[in-house]
Parts: C-alpha cells; sequence; structure tokens
C-alpha cells in the first residue's frame, strides 16, 4: 500500500506550517534520508527528509500551500511494484490535524485557535480613534519594537544565544542582523551568567542592551547578575549609577518540554524592588510595552510567552506605540465577577469568560500586563464593582503573584468583598512531561469557571 | 586532604622586564609614594573607626596590597574604567575620588558616595569612572567585561581595569568573561590580586592552578605575574597591558602577587598563618616603604617626607571627622534611588 508522508512538527509548539518547496518531482525515485520538501515554520526553514524508499507517487498539497496543520498527508511514496493505480488505495488525505493522535495532545495543550484578545469591551485609551490596525503575529511585534528602537537610538544593541545568524532561537530577532549588523546583533556563546554580566556592566556604562534568553529558565543561571547587580545598584549608588537593561525571552510552559524548560518566574522577578516585571499577552501589547521597555532607565525584564509567540492580533500602524508600563488593561467589561490574569493565562481567563456568559455570569477580565509596578488601582476598582475577585497564573500558588493580588485587594477593597478571592495555578508539582499530566499541571478555563461560579456562589 | 601549605614568604619575582623594573622619575616616585600613603593612613583610620563603632558591617582594608592599584592607575588615563570587588577602598582613592565621601559612606553618613546606603562594599564614581565596589566575588568581572564591551561598541581606545583576588579566579563567570573577552577582543585588563588567601584560605588549599597568569590560556588571554610590591614593576607592566588593549589586541591578565597585612574583615580571628610570615613580608616588602628607601638614597630630605606624611595626615582626619559629623541620611531616603 502507497506510504503518506505527512506534515511533520519541527517543533514542540508548532500547529501548522507552509509548504514552501518540493525538490522531488512526481514519479521520481526517492531513497531513504533523501530531503524531498521544504517547509517553513514560524520559526524557521526546515528540510524534510524521507524515511522511505520507493517513487514520489502524488503531491497532496502542492508548494506555496501556507498554515497545513501537522499531520495533514502532503504526499505518497509508492513502493516498488507499486503504481498511481495503486494511490487510490492509500487513506483520504487532508485529515484535520487536530484529530491525528500526536496533534490531538497538542490540541488539548493551552493553545487558543483564536487571535489574541478580539473580545475587546474597553477602547485601547492609548490608540487615537480611527487608527489604521495591521494584523501581526506576537513574534513580529516584537522584532518590529526592537528593531524601531534601534533605529532611534545607537546604544540599543541586543545579544543573546542565537539572535543574528540563526535568526533567534524562536525568531523573534529575525531580520536584525540583517538590518543592523553584527556589531548590533551579537551572537553570544551559551554562557548566561556571564553574557548577562557583561550585558549589566555595558549598561552601567552607559548603553541600552537587549538581552535574550533563549528561555527564561536559563536565566537562572544568570540571577545573580539580574539581582544583585542589574537591579540594586542604583540604590546602593544612592541614585548615581544606574542601569538601563532589558531582559527578554519566552518565560512559562511551552509544550511537552517538562520541567526544567517549563517556569512561570513571574513571581520571582516581581519580589524585587528595583527591577520593573512586563508580561504581555496582546501582539499590540507586545510592541508597545517592548519600546517602553527599551526606553526605561531601570531594569526591566520582559516575560513573553513561547505558546503566544505565532498568535496574531491587531497592532495599531503608529510611528511611535509606546503603551506606559504598569497600567493594566480592562479587555472585557463585566459586573459579576473580576477576573485577573497576564501573558497566557490570559488564554483561560479570556475562554471562561465566554463560557460563564452563557450561564449568565458577566466577568470583568483585567490583563494586568506589567507585575511590577502593579497596577493596584484597577484591580482595585473593578473588585469595588463585582466584589468578587479570581486570579489566574500559570505559576505556583505559594508566594505567586495571585497570592499577592488578593493580599492588595483585602488590603485595599476588604469591605467590599462577597466573597474570598479564589487562585487559579499551577498545580503544585514540577511540570511533568506526559501529554495528560501537562495539561492536568496547567490552569484550564474550567477551572476559572468553577472559580469564577464558586465565587459567585452558583 | 594534604595538610595546608602556608605561602612562602620569598619576594614574588618580576617575570615581566626581568626581574628589574625601570626606574621611576623622581615626581613619579613621589607621586606613588603619596598616593600610596593616603591608601595606607586611610585604611588604619577606618581601622580605628570600626573599633569605635563607627563603621558597621564588613570592612576589608588594602593594607599592603597599595602598590598594584597605585601602580596600575599610573598607566591609565582619561576616560579609562577602574571596577573591583569588596576591597575597594584603596580603588577609589587611587581613582581619585575624595576621602571624604568615602569614610562618609563607610560611617553610613549622607555625605557618603552612595548617600549611606551602600557602604563600605558598594560605592561609584561615575564621574571618576569607578563602577564599584561589588559585593558578590566575582561578579565584577563579568561586569568589567561588560564596561570593556562599551568601549568596543563605542569605538574608543579606552580600557577597563577589572580587579578581583585569587579567591575570585576560581569563580565560573570569570572563565565565562575570559571567553568572551578574547573572542570579541575586549580592551579588558584582568588584574587578580593575589594576596594568597581567600579569606582564610591559602592560594595552595583552594586553587588547582596557583600560576594565576596561565588562568587565561586556555583562551589565548596573555597573562604576566607581575611582583605586586613593587610599584614600578606594577607600572610597567600596565603600561604593556594598557597599550595592548588600546591597539585592540584584546584582553590581558596580570597576576600581581601582593600580600594583605591585615584579616580578611575587621573580624578575621587570623589563625590559618603565622604572625611571623606578616612581619617577614612588611620587613622586606613593604611597598611604602621601597619607594621611601629609594627617595632617601636619592638624597630627597626627610624633610620633604614628612611634609608629605603630614599631608596625607590631614586629609584623613578631617575624613574622620566629616564622617563623624555629617549627618545620617534622611528617613525619606530610604524610599528614593529604586527606579529613575
Amino acid at each position: 500500500m502507497p506510504i503518506q508522508v505527512l506534515m511533520p512538527a519541527l517543533s514542540p509548539t508548532m500547529e501548522k506550517g507552509n509548504l514552501a518547496k518540493w525538490l522531488k518531482k512526481e514519479g521520481e525515485q526517492i531513497k531513504s534520508g533523501d530531503v524531498i520538501a521544504e517547509i517553513e515554520t514560524d520559526k524557521a526553514t526546515m528540510e524534510v527528509e524521507a524515511t522511505d524508499e520507493g517513487t514520489l507517487g502524488k503531491i497532496l498539497i502542492p508548494e506555496g500551500t501556507t498554515d497545513v496543520a501537522v499531520n495533514t498527508p502532503i504526499a505518497t511514496i509508492l513502493a516498488d511494484g507499486e503504481s498511481a493505480a495503486d494511490l487510490a488505495k492509500a487513506p483520504a488525505p487532508a485529515k484535520p490535524a487536530a484529530e491525528a493522535p500526536p496533534a490531538a495532545a497538542k490540541a488539548e495543550a493551552p493553545q487558543p485557535k483564536s487571535a489574541a484578545p478580539q473580545a475587546v469591551a474597553e477602547p485601547d485609551p492609548e490608540v487615537p480613534a480611527g487608527t489604521e490596525m495591521v494584523t501581526q503575529t506576537i513574534r513580529e511585534a516584537l522584532r518590529d519594537a526592537m528593531a524601531e528602537e534601534m533605529r532611534r537610538d545607537a546604544d540599543v544593541f541586543v545579544m543573546g544565544e542565537e539572535v543574528a545568524e540563526y535568526q533567534g532561537a524562536y525568531k523573534v530577532t529575525q531580520g536584525l542582523l540583517q538590518e543592523f549588523g553584527a556589531r548590533r546583533v551579537i551572537d553570544t556563546p551559551i554562557t548566561e551568567h556571564g553574557f548577562a554580566g557583561i550585558g549589566v556592566g555595558a549598561a552601567m556604562a552607559g548603553l541600552k542592551p537587549i538581552v535574550e534568553f533563549m528561555t527564561f529558565n536559563f536565566a537562572m543561571q544568570a540571577m545573580d547578575q539580574i539581582i544583585n547587580s542589574a537591579a540594586k545598584t542604583l540604590y546602593m549608588s544612592g541614585g548615581q549609577m544606574g542601569c538601563s537593561i532589558v531582559f527578554r525571552g519566552p518565560n512559562g510552559a511551552a509544550a511537552r518540554v517538562a520541567a526544567q524548560h517549563s517556569q512561570d518566574y513571574s513571581s520571582w522577578y516581581s519580589h524585587i524592588p528595583g527591577l520593573k516585571v512586563v508580561a504581555p499577552y496582546s501582539a499590540a501589547d507586545a510592541k508597545g510595552l517592548l519600546k517602553a521597555a527599551i526606553r526605561d532607565p531601570n531594569p526591566v525584564i520582559f516575560l513573553e510567552n513561547e505558546v503566544l509567540y505565532g498568535h496574531t492580533g491587531e497592532v495599531p500602524k503608529l510611528d511611535d506605540y509606546v503603551i506606559p508600563i504598569g497600567k493594566a488593561r480592562i479587555v472585557r467589561s463585566g459586573s459579576h465577577v473580576t477576573i485577573i490574569s497576564w501573558s497566557n493565562g490570559m488564554t483561560y481567563a479570556l475562554k471562561a469568560a465566554d463560557e460563564l456568559a452563557k450561564d449568565g455570569i458577566e466577568a470583568e477580565v483585567i490583563d494586568l500586563r506589567t507585575l511590577r509596578p502593579m497596577d493596584t488601582e484597577t484591580i482595585v476598582n473593578s473588585v469595588k464593582k463585582t466584589g468578587r475577585a479570581v486570579t489566574v497564573e500559570e505559576g505556583w500558588a505559594q508566594s505567586g503573584v495571585g497570592a499577592e493580588i488578593a493580599a492588595r485587594i483585602m488590603e485595599h477593597a476588604f469591605d467590599y468583598l462577597d466573597a474570598p478571592v479564589t487562585r487559579v495555578s499551577g498545580k503544585d508539582v514540577p511540570m511533568p512531561y506526559a501529554a495528560n499530566l501537562e495539561k492536568l499541571a496547567l490552569p484550564s478555563a474550567a477551572e476559572v469557571v468553577e472559580a469564577a461560579k464558586a465565587v459567585c456562589y452558583r | 586532604m594534604a595538610a595546608p601549605k602556608k605561602a612562602a614568604a620569598s619576594a614574588p619575582q618580576d617575570k615581566t622586564n626581568g626581574g628589574s623594573p625601570p626606574e621611576f622619575t623622581k615626581e613619579q616616585e613621589l607621586k606613588a609614594l603619596r598616593d600610596m600613603l593616603l591608601i595606607r593612613r586611610f585604611e588604619e583610620k577606618a581601622g580605628q573607626l570600626y573599633g569605635m563603632g563607627a563603621i558597621g558591617g564588613f570592612c576589608h582594608l588594602y593594607i599592603g596590597q597599595e602598590a598594584v592599584v597605585v601602580g596600575m592607575q599610573m598607566a591609565l588615563k582619561e576616560g579609562d574604567q577602574v571596577i573591583t570587588g569588596y576591597r575597594d577602598h584603596g580603588h577609589m582613592l587611587a581613582t581619585g575620588m575624595e576621602a571624604n565621601g568615602v569614610m562618609a559612606e563607610l560611617t553610613g553618613r549622607r555625605g557618603g558616595y552612595s548617600k549611606g546606603k551602600g557602604g563600605s562594599m558598594h560605592m561609584f564614581s561615575v564621574e571618576k569612572k569607578f563602577y564599584g565596589g561589588h559585593g558578590i566575588v566575582g561578579a565584577q568581572v563579568s561586569l568589567g567585561a561588560g564596561l570593556a564591551f562599551a568601549n568596543h561598541y563605542r569605538g574608543n581606545d579606552n580600557v577597563a581595569v577589572t580587579y578581583f583576588g585569587d579567591g575570585a579566579a576560581n569563580q565560573g563567570q570569570v572563565y565565562e568573561s575570559f571567553n568572551m573577552a578574547e573572542l570579541w577582543k575586549l580592551p579588558v585588563i584582568f588584574v587578580i590580586e593575589n594576596n594568597r588567601y581567600a579569606m582564610g584560605t591559602a592560594v595552595s588549599r583552594a586553587s588547582a592552578q596557583q600560576d594565576f597568569s596561565k588562568r587565561g590560556l586556555s583562551f589565548n588571554i596573555p597573562g604576566h605575574q607581575v611582583d605586586g610590591m613593587d610599584v614600578r614593576a606594577v607600572k610597567a607592566a600596565a603600561d604593556e597591558a594598557v597599550a595592548w588593549c588600546r591597539a585592540g589586541k584584546g584582553p590581558v591578565i596580570l597576576e600581581m602577587q601582593t600580600y594583605r597585612y591585615r584579616g580578611h574583615s575587621m573580624s578575621d580571628p587570623a589563625k590559618y598563618r603565622t604572625r611571623e610570615e606578616v612581619e617577614k613580608v612588611r620587613h622586606d616588602q613593604d611597598p611604602i616603604e621601597q619607594v621611601r628607601n629609594r627617595l632617601l638614597a636619592a638624597k630627597v630630605s626627610e624633610q620633604d617626607l614628612k611634609a608629605i606624611d603630614a599631608e596625607v595626615r590631614d586629609i584623613v582626619n578631617a575624613s574622620a571627622d566629616f564622617a563623624q559629623h555629617d549627618p545620617e541620611p534622611d528617613a525619606s531616603e530610604l524610599w528614593t534611588d529604586v527606579y529613575r
């Protein structure tokens, strides 16, 4: 029976890709190991190698097709003795990816198919009415933010592992080397502690580094330089010497990479005076806040999320779209319960709000966007209106950001509460690898719905 | 474990110039004497004030090592940066920072370089290009490479002099920084002040490779051992290193063989070395006595040398007076300088 070649998953979070080019024609002989096609993912262009021998029977997905779901059959290979007539025996192609076994596990992972927040109830105060919007991925928005700031200020440069020639491990720095050259887009050795320290030293000398960590899991190696050198020097020098630097990269759980590569560091950094901590969810916020972070004279921890990189959203087409650090945003208005989250936690929060609306519960959803300084006012004003609050985070509950929010609500709006503040968080275990366990370890929209109903006594 | 070996107290050999460093002019000798004396008298006074309870926390004195920082500084020019660890008072005075501001920081007063918020280990002067004063052993090495990175990025010919001790030389980030400094040809001089003891641990008990000038070998960074008790040898080695860096050839390592007379900090029980060992170095190699003896041999009068002594004592006494009478920071300062 003819063999199907399926669209491969080339990274833990890949859901779809573009079939850029076929390198073999129908009827051509194929040996195991031959490169038969090129596939573009949002991260890179990869070659597809044949694992079977035979003749390329039929190309099912022509080159140039975009957004081909993982596990979609893209071609059939005929074994020796088979002919085109046998093609009919092949299973029906174009099976949706989400139903195929490996991708099914991913579909269960917390990845909204929809673009970044569509359900914006409140107009964005930073954007003038009538502004033209462009649809961008969060990855592109981040790249544009860096490029714009690098054009604006010659002291801004990017350093990190694979940021230049590889074009970014997650393709966030794509094209920067070509535009700005190797002097300002600098590949480092794998040496987080050392290059974080060099970045901080360069910032102390007045430059404005953007230090990319391939993921924040690896920034643990650099923790001393971030906390002891970057965050504290302004104070220890009596205001004389500061450090304008951005540490950025993906934070939190990706998909199926287990405990050492799946951790949310939101609460770690938000603990430290001297640091600012930003964690955007939408593409527009990713751009506007990264530009603000680069201009900020203080050290800023900019927490991105790998799962969100490929998600698209509307970004205002403005010459200089900068969002002030430290302001939360009410993404959806409601009067029954306040749901507070940030970064990928917003995925669960918004989905839950949709579900709750079906049951007549109108949730007000706040995207914190910045964790330090925290916009207590927006939270408290909302809770005064709703009397109930649920926090949603991927990190652990103990000493988490949700715990901090709950404390602030208690301090500032105790008399307005009609129910205890409830936390939805990552489970108190290291992240497991198995797909079902990973799903259980992360928060879910269902848990948010349950918590919201509980505080509404429903 | 083998019994710890006491470091031999023989005179370190200068290997950069075949043993005999170039002579100083009389002016250079006088400047070196004055600058080293200022550090010594300042540190003695700081020790005294610590004993009186006027200085709190940790206080690490530089006495015995003065020739290192004074000789290095004589080779630098405007715009060159200096960064070091926690034994930093000498470095600050050598870069031209005011004794008053340093001493007032030690006593935690508002006139201190950090308004009293940093203390002994955390002082800075952007004006004098002194970048600290860092309390985490080894952290200043990556930061110093970062200062050099900024020079390289800006295309100027300034160098970043990055001091650390034999103890810090075993930290991992030192080698991460060596690698990148050579890879990117950063203009940084790594000055390893080998005073033979990392706190109470002799070099022989902590270091597999005790020749610190070789610590950059696997990165192709040239290194030299220097008699850090002879200010002329330090200056000569510094001149070569500075020229190397300014020419864009990348980093250099200078191992300064030196000795601290006092304890690691003020609360050092001194059980790890003998009193005789300290006395012998003091007697045979003292960096200040070496210069004084050469000046006397060159017929500079006792009178002239006493005038230098007096000038230095006046500065130090005035700083002690200032540091004890300057008010503590205003309570409102608690909340300032967290962000700018």
